[in-house]
């Protein structure tokens, strides 16, 4: 794959060095994600004010940030999808995790009012299999009793690019159903057995509020600002829970994380009455075995101060931060796990 | 003496200013050449992984599965030619009409203006196309035009199962029509500037004799300027087959043969804009790569095609007289 990609990451990497303009000391450089890139964008302001060093993100996408580290062509990588502990082994890489967001399924139906349509797991996986057309399915109505639904035919919306929030939104697909499971599977892109395509979580929301009958899933942040109509979802314990940071936190509190698979962690389908069955966290990557130990220190010292100064801005840009629990232990990974040229620990 | 010297000296300089912009020209000419062949060259290497995993297969599956790495190329070959299709199909005939209007019909005073506009919609970046597309067109589309063509297009026989689908405003046929709004103002500008010169004694000969504005038009400037108008509709179709941006925000990027132009399918450049990004396997990347092939061989055969058409023409035409 090589040639085209070598010129590719060559490109990357001047457009970068032209975006830093010019590489001075204590400037480090990531790319990839589009998720978490508004968090990340704030952080790197508040950073560059309080120490002046210079972080440049280049949000280019989660498969793009991927090659890129894996080329060293920039100082972190990151995805919205986790790498399995494997390939973070053939890699030679390192991955933590930053921030946890929810994704939610945005609806459009005449007369039912914000939030208040109730999907159960079976009828969900239905809905985007392409078994349920109608929005006055009878399986539907049994749990939304409350409500007179249309005799309208539903319109599938989903991501047409490749996104972590569809490789998110298929692995809960996955996991509440062994049909879409052994048929479609869980990726960033996957063969969708009906509907449309969005590009961009913005693609996906205006589709969603133009064509009526239609249900997507968009990023919890974009529902929020487009004022769309959420559904509720049932959760792994049976209860119908809304999409809401303390849902999100919910589902966080119940993950098990660990060092040794690399923070391998779907948030996704989690136990727990409150959780929010839809959950993901996005994740960092570096190289294990850095050749310039300095930059390696500045990446991590960014993280550590966001760790521990940047939760106010997640949660103001409705992320929800990383447990302290979770930091602590992330900080005692980057001790064991990232090392300079000689060996030796690079943090702290 | 001297002066013979002196002149003699700027002889030679210029000799030899003129073989430095002599190798200069040729440099950017071959440069040009180069380029094309290194483009064909790194396409067919970067797709090197999908020829050989699916070969001639990958022209007629309509399979793309990223969770199984399997991919073909018949859903977006086909959303390209006939977005394309539909797009000449609407913008041929209107920018005839405009090019009629401005040259023959149009008051002297409106032309300008008239004229200009037409060009000005040419400068209109694609993505401002996309985006009037998506957030004003479509909708517009979808509660105004879809239900009344489902209702009287679709339900006749034989053409009826191409019109028939749920109102979403979002589809083929919308990028058919968005393309073709995008089009109409190369092929109609090119075609007002080769109508301006046919020679205005052939025409007035033609109206002396009786001949309607039809019949001149129709046997008198159509003749005369075949040759631009191919090259203007030409044109068009270059930029409605290459076209990304608009198409990706109203061609519904569904992986999917449908018969009905009211549903959503996918077109080459919109597929690559979209998956290229995120495609992490290697097959992924080869086979989006070897869409790109594609593409370009399509633009290459249909503009070989119109020379050939062009060629075939000048012929018939040397015959005849």
């Amino acid at each position: 794959m090589s040639k085209l990609n070598r010129i590719l990451s060559g490109l990357s990497l001047s457009l970068t060095l032209l975006g830093a303009g010019g590489a001075y000391a204590g400037n480090i450089t990531g790319a990839g994600a589009t998720f978490p890139y508004p968090v990340y964008a704030k952080w790197a302001e508040a950073y560059k004010k309080e120490t002046g060093t210079n972080m440049n993100y280049q949000s280019i996408g989660s498969g793009g940030g991927i090659k890129q580290i894996k080329a060293k062509t920039v100082d972190f990588g990151a995805s919205d999808a986790p790498l399995n502990p494997e390939e973070l082994k053939t890699a030679g890489l390192t991955q933590f995790p930053t921030v946890i967001g929810g994704v939610v399924p945005v609806v459009n139906i005449g007369g039912i009012a914000k939030g208040q349509l109730k999907l159960s797991s079976a009828t969900m996986a239905d809905i985007f299999m392409g078994k349920i057309t109608k929005w006055n399915d009878p399986r539907i109505v049994a749990d939304n009793k409350e409500f007179s639904l249309p005799e309208q035919s539903i319109t599938v919306v989903h991501r047409a690019d490749g996104s972590g929030t569809t490789f998110i939104f298929t692995t809960y697909l996955s996991q509440i159903s062994a049909d879409w499971k052994n048929n479609v599977g869980a990726n960033k892109a996957v063969k969708w057995p009906v509907g449309t395509g969005g590009k961009g979580n913005e693609g996906v929301a205006s589709y969603v509020q133009r064509i009526k009958g239609a249900i997507g899933y968009v990023e919890y942040a974009y529902a929020l600002q487009n004022k769309m109509n959420t559904a509720q979802l049932q959760n792994r314990d049976g209860n119908f829970v809304a999409p809401t940071d303390d849902s999100f936190k919910a589902a966080a509190a119940n993950a098990k994380w660990s060092a040794d698979s690399g923070f391998y962690e779907i948030l996704t389908n989690e136990p727990g009455k409150d959780s929010w069955p839809i959950t993901g966290a996005t994740f960092i990557l570096v190289h294990k075995n850095q050749n310039k130990a300095a930059t390696a220190k500045d990446v991590l010292n960014f993280f550590d101060w966001a760790y521990s100064h940047g939760n106010k801005m997640a949660s103001d840009l409705d992320y929800v931060p990383l447990p302290d629990k979770v930091t602590k232990m992330i900080r005692d990974a980057w001790k064991d796990q990232i090392k300079d040229s000689n060996g030796k620990a690079i943090w702290p | 003496m001297n002066s013979t010297f002196l002149h003699q000296a700027r002889l030679k300089r210029q000799i030899w200013l003129d073989m430095l912009f002599r190798g200069m020209t040729r440099l950017s000419a071959f440069g040009v050449l180069a380029l094309l062949i290194a483009i064909i060259f790194s396409l067919v290497v970067g797709s090197l992984p999908a020829i050989k995993a699916f070969g001639l297969g990958f022209l007629t599956s309509s399979e793309w599965n990223p969770v199984t790495d399997e991919y073909g190329a018949l859903v977006p070959i086909v959303g390209t030619l006939v977005t394309s299709a539909i797009a000449l199909l609407i913008a041929i005939p209107v920018s005839f009409g405009i090019a009629i209007f401005l040259t023959e019909l149009s008051p002297r005073i409106l032309r300008r203006p008239l004229g200009i506009a037409v060009e000005l919609l040419a400068g209109i970046p694609s993505i401002i196309y996309g985006m009037w597309g998506l957030f004003i067109f479509a909708p517009f589309f979808a509660d105004h035009f879809e239900p009344w063509i489902n209702d009287h297009i679709g339900t006749l026989p034989l053409i009826g199962p191409f019109f028939s689908g749920p109102p979403m405003g979002i589809g083929i046929l919308t990028a058919g029509i968005i393309l073709a709004i995008m089009v109409i103002p190369f092929i109609a500008s090119v075609m007002r500037d080769v109508f301006d010169v046919v020679p205005p004694m052939l025409k007035e000969s033609a109206y002396g004799v009786g001949a309607t504005t039809w019949e001149v038009v129709w046997k008198i400037v159509l003749p005369y300027t075949r040759i631009g108008v191919v090259g203007g509709i030409m044109l068009g179709l270059g930029r409605a087959l290459g076209e990304t941006m608009a198409v990706t925000f109203v061609i519904g990027n569904a992986h999917e043969l449908t018969k009905s132009l009211l549903m959503p399918g996918n077109s080459i450049s919109s597929a690559l804009a979209n998956e290229f990004t995120e495609a992490d396997g290697e097959l992924y990347t080869a086979s989006l790569i070897e869409l790109g092939l594609i593409l370009f061989f399509i633009t290459f055969v249909v503009l070989s095609l119109a020379r050939f058409m062009l060629y075939k023409l000048g012929k018939r035409e040397g015959q005849s007289t």
